[in-house]
């Protein structure tokens, strides 16, 4: 090893039980790699593996377990390429693994959040090498044990096999495996057909201690001699705490303490807590939810108490009348002079809602503080954000702050903000004590980070044969989070997370706009599963349909011929590969063809299709639909989604199905409105979320075999739920629903 | 008589220091007594999970509304979240944890793991134990019996929770034959 003590490279160590650990990546950030593998050579090593002396297998799983299925599909990967039975792996949640290296701050397992479904795609290659190194040092153990080549050796099944067919169990090579030095050149991956856990139907790893009540939440945390804390916050946006009466909160059983918690100002980013509020501690939630109807408070209402999103949608559709100061999107040809001499031009606008996340489990924290550490422990889709929020609050260094990962009850994108641990972290501090943060349902609907609110303008030319030549998207809309620090320091445009200048048909049509008007609003708003996806998936696919519908053309084929001929385009999102207008064209097809799209419909039914490209997968829905009275009925709900080689077949599918019914639920029925100011909902009863009586009877889920680099699922599955769905109600009653919730709407028009 | 127990073990309550038959001055949780000391206004949900730290039971939403905190009271389906421990003196709670016996899981748990219902897996034990109530009622339940369940799921597991009742009612009939 080049006189570089093994020790110090090598996090391959036996314990006292003869277990294996098997780390991979290197040592130190500063040394060589031992081979290429790390997408992000700065990242530092961790320990996956574990292998015990009776052969049990460990596996940790990096990522934030919030239903996406990343607990049981990330560590497949590893036990793929490690060689082992599925049954004969356990799996264990790792913790988040900061570690400092002379490059600066990195992480020992890698990536460890979950946004942008990236956990499938960022660990394919890192984790299945984790399993292939791990297995390497088996081999050679064997090879060394048997004095024969490596080469003539062959794993299968947890043990190690000669050519005499002699074999050595995995558990009876581990602590000489433990003490080899790691590979110096890359391990060679198994081929695709070589697979036998990759691409078979998994179930989740924790099924059966979340059907016995022993699965672990961030909320079933409990430290001891915690206090538990709830907070009353202020209910005016950006408004402030003026006077605090607390003596009879004070006086409630149980009641240990009052804290004020000061909220960021009006023109700050938030990259703390999110509003400001009462705390009351006390020495159980009820008591504490007790002590916090007794407070008596005088807030400061802040700058937007005229806000409302009647006024806002009227703002929204001034602006896009007056048509001024447009921050332009993409600019492709000339789409003004293309409209002007256009035999044919139609435009509509569509209006979306606030939206909030509703986590099952509401956020909260539990949080112990010492002079100099902290542990951790709540349900986490940043845990990275939250380092960095007690290290800023506390002065504690990072490494020295320990936060232990759990299962999350829903994450949807509420998690990526970490508001909820700036307030433990605060409450803690001023309490001297560990604290339980508790949110209630109250404090959830009404103080989120909320998708945004605007109004999509849509507006097509067309030629004589009814070809689209021109396509302009204007949106106005409250910018996604403008207290964002990237958007309040000028770093990232205005329009993300409203606009995509990469989305369908962009670079389809030769002559295309997309601008956007910023909405001044003070509501937080943050990322919603499939942020942008969702929200303009709905006014672009509805569009398309509204074309068709007055053009006398097929959606489906009309969709078709603008993709036209498969081919690779770019889609600067992140950096996912590009957009293949083969595949989506494929998914499209497929739904078409499993709804019986061509199959004339009667009694009153109707089919509605929309398909959309999301994070590097590709999906499709089709619904039938009758409105019956002021009823609507889903008779059929199909899903056709790419997502590259599916890893876990039954985990997409659930995430098919969740999204599919996720969109279906958020289109009918949910929006979070304003009025002077204040979210007017309040609980599940104002926003009510689909109960099993509404949902479709199930949803057909089709995947495309491929051998595509997999995508993740988590998000795909959710844009194209809502056009379709409105598509469908169109064919089905003539009606056209451009504003959401579609139930509300529908009523209306009806 | 010894107040709450104060030093309950995370999985398992301690043991009883009466036998099982259920008396007006305890709540029998699990088929264990208990001699709740605290408020008597605490709701069920924050007894069970902040005092006896039996968290399998949910906090969802605080109103009854969405069926997270689901846990049978005398066999019938009930909001802990809105049920006040007093209301539960004399009375027989079965939460989540209690569900599976001796013989083994419930042929709703081993349902569940079967039909690989959970995604985010929070909202799962109300949603059993909503079914559990439903089957103990109706052994053989239709598609509209299952769809008035109420309880909320934000993950969208509604089709699979179907096929896992179904799968349920059927394992319970061949088990009884």
């Amino acid at each position: 090893m080049n006189g570089l003590s093994r020790r110090a490279f090598l996090f391959a160590t036996a314990t006292a039980s003869g277990a294996l650990l098997v780390s991979w990546k290197f040592a130190r950030a500063d040394q060589p790699l031992p081979y290429r593998g790390a997408r992000d050579e700065a990242q530092a090593l961790g320990d996956f593996v574990r292998i015990e002396a009776n052969g049990d297998v460990i596996i940790g799983a990096r990522g934030c377990e919030i239903g996406q299925g990343v607990k049981t599909s990330l560590p497949m990967l590893i036990a793929e390429e490690l060689d082992v039975g599925w049954d004969r792996v356990r799996v264990e949640q790792l913790p988040y693994g900061y570690v400092e290296t002379d490059k600066g701050p990195s992480n020992r397992y890698g990536g460890q959040g979950a946004g942008g479904s990236d956990n499938i795609p960022s660990g394919w290659k890192e984790l299945r090498e984790a399993g292939a190194v791990a297995r390497w040092l088996l081999v050679q153990a064997a090879a060394a044990r048997w004095g024969l080549p490596a080469a003539q050796l062959r794993s299968q099944s947890g043990a190690v096999i000669a050519p005499d067919s002699r074999r050595l169990g995995y558990g009876e090579l581990a602590a000489e495996a433990a003490a080899l030095d790691l590979p110096k050149d890359p391990v060679p991956l198994k081929t695709p057909e070589q697979f036998s856990i990759i691409g078979k139907p998994t179930r989740t790893v924790d099924g059966e201690a979340i059907v016995t009540g022993r699965a672990q939440f961030g909320i079933d945390a409990y430290f001891t001699d915690t206090l538990f804390a709830v907070m009353l916050r202020c209910p005016h946006l950006d408004g402030g705490v003026e006077k605090v009466d607390d003596t009879e909160a004070r006086k409630v059983p149980g009641v240990k303490n009052v804290v004020v918690i000061e909220g960021p100002n009006a023109d700050e980013p938030i990259d703390g807590v999110l509003a400001s509020g009462v705390a009351v501690l006390a020495d159980s939630t009820w008591a504490a939810l007790k002590g916090r109807e007794k407070l008596k408070v005088e807030w400061t209402e802040g700058p937007w108490t005229g806000e409302s999103t009647s006024a806002l949608a009227a703002k929204a559709n001034e602006l896009l009348d007056r048509n001024e100061n447009a921050v332009p999107v993409r600019n492709d040809g000339d789409f003004a002079k293309t409209r002007k001499q256009a035999p044919i031009h139609l435009e509509a606008r569509y209006e979306m809602p606030f939206l909030a996340h509703a986590t099952m489990e509401p956020p909260g924290a539990q949080i112990s503080i010492e002079k100099d550490k902290a542990v951790l422990v709540a349900s986490l889709q940043s845990p990275s954000g939250a380092s960095q929020i007690i290290s800023k609050l506390t002065g504690i260094p990072r490494k020295d702050i320990e936060i232990r990962l759990t299962r999350s009850g829903g994450g949807f994108g509420r998690r990526l903000k970490n508001d909820f641990v700036a307030e433990a972290t605060l409450i803690a501090k001023a309490a001297g004590k560990p604290v339980k943060l508790i949110w209630t349902r109250e404090d959830d609907l009404q103080h989120d980070f909320f998708r945004p609110f605007g109004v999509h303008a849509m507006s097509a030319a067309l030629d004589k044969k009814k070809k689209i030549i021109g396509w302009s998207h204007r949106c106005a809309a409250t910018p996604r989070n403008y207290r964002d620090r990237g958007m309040a320091e000028g770093k990232t445009p205005l329009y993300i997370g409203c606009v995509e200048p990469d989305d369908f048909p962009a670079g389809l049509v030769a002559n295309l706009e997309k601008s956007y008007f910023p909405v001044a609003s003070g509501m937080p708003r943050g990322w919603w599963r499939g942020p942008i996806h969702t929200f303009h998936a709905f006014a672009v696919q509805s569009f398309i349909d509204e074309i068709a519908v007055a053009t006398k053309q097929d959606a489906v084929q009309l969709r078709l011929d603008l993709l036209g001929p498969p081919r690779h385009m770019k889609y600067e999102d992140s950096d996912k590969p590009g957009f293949e207008t083969g595949r989506l064209a494929g998914v499209l097809q497929l739904a078409a063809d499993k709804i019986g799209w061509k199959d004339k419909r009667s009694d009153g039914h109707g089919l509605g299709i929309a398909c959309h490209f999301t994070f590097g997968g590709y999906a499709a829905h089709a619904f039938e639909v009758s409105v019956e009275g002021s009823e609507l009925m889903i008779h059929r709900a199909v899903c056709a989604v790419d997502v590259g080689r599916v890893v876990n077949p039954l985990g997409v599918e659930a995430q098919m199905m969740g999204g599919t019914l996720d969109g279906i639920s958020t289109a009918m029925n949910l929006a979070i409105t304003l009025k002077d100011g204040q979210v007017q909902q309040r609980n599940f009863t104002d926003y009510p979320l689909m109960r099993m009586a509404q949902s479709p009877q199930s949803v057909e889920v089709y995947m495309v075999e491929s051998t595509e680099e997999p995508s993740g699922a988590g998000e795909i599955g959710v844009p194209s739920a809502a056009p379709a769905l409105a598509n469908a109600i169109y064919a089905a009653t003539t009606v056209r629903v451009r504003k959401l919730p579609l139930l509300a709407e529908l009523k209306r028009m009806l | 008589m010894p107040d709450t127990p104060s030093r309950a073990s995370k999985t398992l309550p301690p043991p009883a220091p009466i036998g099982a038959e259920k008396k007006a001055e305890e709540v029998q949780i699990n088929g264990r007594p208990y001699y709740p000391g605290g408020d008597p206004d605490m709701p069920l949900l924050w007894y069970l999970r902040d005092v006896l730290r039996l968290t399998g039971t949910k906090y969802g939403c605080g109103i009854g509304a969405c069926g997270a905190c689901t846990v049978l009271i005398d066999g019938k389906a009930q909001r802990a979240c809105l049920t006040p421990v007093k209301a539960t003196m004399g009375h027989a709670v079965t939460t989540i944890e209690g569900l599976a016996t001796d013989a083994g899981l419930h042929p709703l748990q081993r349902a569940w793991i079967e039909e690989d219902v959970a995604q985010c897996g929070y909202c799962q034990a109300g949603q059993i134990m909503a079914a559990a109530d439903l089957l103990a009622r109706n052994p053989n339940p239709g598609d509209d019996d299952i769809a008035k369940i109420p309880n909320l799921c934000r993950c969208g597991t509604y089709p699979r929770i179907r096929r896992a009742i179904k799968r349920a009612a059927q394992i319970a009939r061949e088990g009884s034959k």
